[in-house]
């Protein structure tokens, strides 16, 4: 299913049999001030999957999600969202960052937040309606929060606030959802909510690449796994890739080597 | 004490002035502060200084559109430098701002000073302005008299006004999620652009009348004790709109008004704006009611005497349960509890006047109302003990101070909830019996 090999030629199968895979990567490096953060990396998403995007602290997971959607210059490499370039495929992306990356003190409500996943179909300086709002809150009640509509953000818990940015996601109806760390501190109620949700979408033939840590619930929650430690470990079914071996692998020694050599490298054109 | 004349014609409009004046910048300003960025505006007043004074020794006018373009390069070229230093060298953004507007604030005052030998610029015009000055220079618009300071500042307020309506919700999406922004294609370089060249704007207008200091109080503090009072977005910008024009008109008349209480003359409008405005945040930080220190200190207060009531009765309910009946002393029930003397003193009477206390001083005893609310206390106690133990699988040893802080904030929803999360158990993890609900639905609970 998933290919394997980190050299498929981009032009090698320029159609068939995966021309409109939700997400097809290759030959991926991002590089911030010569040190590579993602190094070579390929790998093919296929339609209405579950993928957990698997690796240790500065494995570059976060900048592979970025990456895909523009949000940081990538050095080389090529990215496919369902078969052409992101910025003309985003109204079929669908991103949930880091709970951590915004300021919950911001003077907001809950649906005020949840709204802003409407602002591209709304379009640049067109004012919210009635009927955004009513999708909004249908949004919201999916997701088990419609009470809160109107509280401010600050007064949300760690869960609850994941639910908001889950529900924002909704409302974007898109087909492929990158999410980052969905499930880092919730509560129990809310993980289930959002493993539900995560369900529903595939049902529904969305697809789901979504940053996971832990490696436990791995199998019970995705059926594709991609291990990632600045290289692609090994991507594919959770059943054929995520093996000991692979996590070994990939939690096992960072590639030291490459980093003394850029630091090297950057340490000798400081002294050009 | 000396009188005041007023002049209207003349007082009128530098409040007017003044007025625009905060306006433009609160508008602009909510978005600096939220955008954590407070110092970008004190940056661009700052170095637009150069602009001002290479455009004043070429033109030789101290005003025109020269000026006003040149000022406007010179704030756009601050952002990029700002920019620019922070990607070249990953810099904290407030140390690239101080970085850029100190360099070019200093080559600003070099500058003048040069200048300044062959015509007459005051660099203390610029950091103070001339609002005294602005009603006399006017333009024959249309056979009316206006001050040309109305007029700019009066574009700059339109023009702001119209950037906040229409940008709302790109301003506040970029400003609250900028990532998630660009994911969506609203750009939030562009709309950070956008925003910086409108402050600059509004920066280089608001100058000349009123100078630096000011613009940078006006773009800081309105925001900033909106944001104590409100938590809406819309609300910040219109009470950060309210208190920045409160804050002109008052600190032009206090200008007028105060130094003659000590026999002084009238001292600098913009000036007394900034204490206006500071004063005002004052007035935000204590009596503001989403975090002011006076409301946070009485409900604090409210809330300390509902634990001593609470932890009274609760002593009362447990001591009935060893020897029912038994009335406590006050010293007694002051020896069982960390309470000082005069807060004890106080539950009781408090608790005596709501009726849940029956006696004097020889002996205390909880009446019919006062017991339902202490059973209540105490089933809350015993079952958050017994959640502890049975759900969170902590130590028996280590749950009473927690079930003792929680007691006073479980209601009986809480409590049914946790009587369906916890065992049928009769005992709490120490052996005590579980009483049963107290509070039915048709009794009031106590206040």
């Amino acid at each position: 299913m998933v290919s394997d090999s980190p050299k498929t030629e981009p032009d090698a199968n320029p159609s068939p049999p995966l021309p409109h895979w939700p997400l097809r990567v290759w030959d991926l490096t991002v590089a911030y001030q010569q040190t590579p953060v993602l190094w070579d990396v390929a790998f093919d998403v296929p339609p209405a999957s579950l993928v957990a995007v698997v690796g240790p602290n500065g494995a570059g997971k976060s900048t592979l999600l970025k990456a895909i959607m523009d949000l940081t210059p990538r050095t080389s490499g090529e990215i496919q969202v369902f078969g052409q370039p992101f910025s003309r495929q985003r109204r079929r992306v669908g991103y949930v960052p880091q709970r951590e990356s915004v300021d919950w003190d911001f003077p907001v409500s809950v649906l005020d937040v949840v709204l802003m996943g409407l602002y591209r179909e709304i379009g640049w300086c067109w004012p919210i309606r009635k009927h955004h709002q009513a999708r909004a809150l249908e949004a919201l009640n999916q997701v088990g929060i419609a009470d809160l509509a109107h509280r401010q953000i600050s007064h949300l818990s760690g869960g609850q606030q994941q639910r908001t940015f889950l529900a924002r996601a909704l409302v974007q109806q898109a087909d492929l959802y990158l999410m980052d760390e969905p499930f880092a501190a919730v509560d129990a109620a809310t993980e289930s909510a959002i493993v539900q949700q995560l369900g529903q979408m595939k049902q529904a033939g969305k697809t789901c690449v979504v940053i996971h840590h832990d490696l436990q619930t791995v199998p019970e929650y995705f059926d594709h796994v991609l291990l990632l430690n600045m290289r692609v470990v090994a991507s594919g079914p959770v059943a054929q890739v995520f093996t000991s071996e692979n996590l070994q692998k990939t939690y096992g020694g960072r590639l030291t080597l490459l980093e003394e050599v850029t630091t090297a490298l950057r340490r000798r054109e400081k002294t050009l | 004490m000396a009188t005041i004349v007023w002049n209207w014609s003349f007082d009128g409009w530098m409040i007017v002035h003044a007025i625009l004046c905060a306006l433009s910048c609160s508008l602009v300003g909510n978005f600096l502060v939220l955008r954590g960025t407070s110092l970008l505006g004190d940056a661009i007043s700052h170095s637009i200084l150069p602009g001002l004074a290479l455009a004043f020794w070429f033109t030789g006018s101290r005003s025109g559109p020269e000026m006003f373009l040149a000022a406007l390069a010179a704030a756009v070229v601050t952002v990029f430098l700002i920019e620019g230093l922070r990607n070249a060298t990953r810099m904290d953004q407030g140390a690239a701002m101080g970085v850029v507007f100190t360099a070019l604030f200093a080559l600003g005052i070099v500058l003048i000073v040069q200048v300044a030998d062959h015509v007459d610029l005051d660099p203390n015009c610029v950091l103070y302005g001339s609002l005294e000055l602005t009603p006399l220079d006017r333009w024959d618009i249309g056979g009316w008299l206006i001050p040309k300071a109305a007029v700019t500042l009066g574009v700059t307020l339109l023009l702001n006004g119209l950037f906040v309506g229409l940008f709302y919700k790109e301003l506040l999406l970029t400003t609250f999620d900028s990532a998630f922004a660009d994911s969506v294609g609203f750009s939030s370089r562009l709309v950070h652009y956008l925003l910086m060249i409108l402050v600059a704007f509004t920066a280089v207008a608001s100058f000349e009348s009123v100078g630096s200091v000011l613009v940078i109080a006006m773009l800081v503090v309105p925001t900033s004790a909106a944001l104590l009072i409100t938590d809406r977005l819309g609300a910040v910008i219109g009470w950060s709109a309210g208190l920045a024009a409160l804050a002109a008109g008052l600190g032009h008349v206090s200008a007028v008004v105060v130094p003659t209480w000590w026999g002084y003359g009238s001292t600098l409008t913009s000036g007394m704006m900034a204490v206006a405005a500071g004063g005002l945040l004052l007035l935000c930080g204590l009596f503001g009611p989403r975090r002011g220190l006076l409301v946070r200190w009485w409900q604090q207060r409210l809330f300390a005497a509902q634990v001593a009531a609470d932890d009274v009765l609760a002593y009362l309910f447990r001591l009935g349960e060893q020897s029912p009946r038994d009335p406590a002393t006050l010293a007694q029930i002051g020896h069982a509890l960390p309470l000082s003397s005069r807060s004890l003193h106080r539950a009781v009477k408090r608790l005596c006047r709501t009726g849940e206390l029956d006696g004097d001083e020889s002996g205390y005893r909880l009446s019919a109302a006062g017991r339902r609310r202490a059973q209540d206390l105490v089933r809350s106690h015993r079952l958050w003990e017994l959640y502890l133990v049975e759900q969170a699988q902590i130590a028996p040893s280590r749950i009473h101070d927690k079930a003792e802080a929680w007691e006073h904030v479980t209601d009986q929803t809480l409590r049914a909830r946790l009587d369906q999360a916890t065992s049928d158990s009769k005992l709490d993890p120490h052996g005590s019996a579980i009483p049963p609900e107290a509070s039915e639905r048709e009794t009031d609970p106590p206040r």
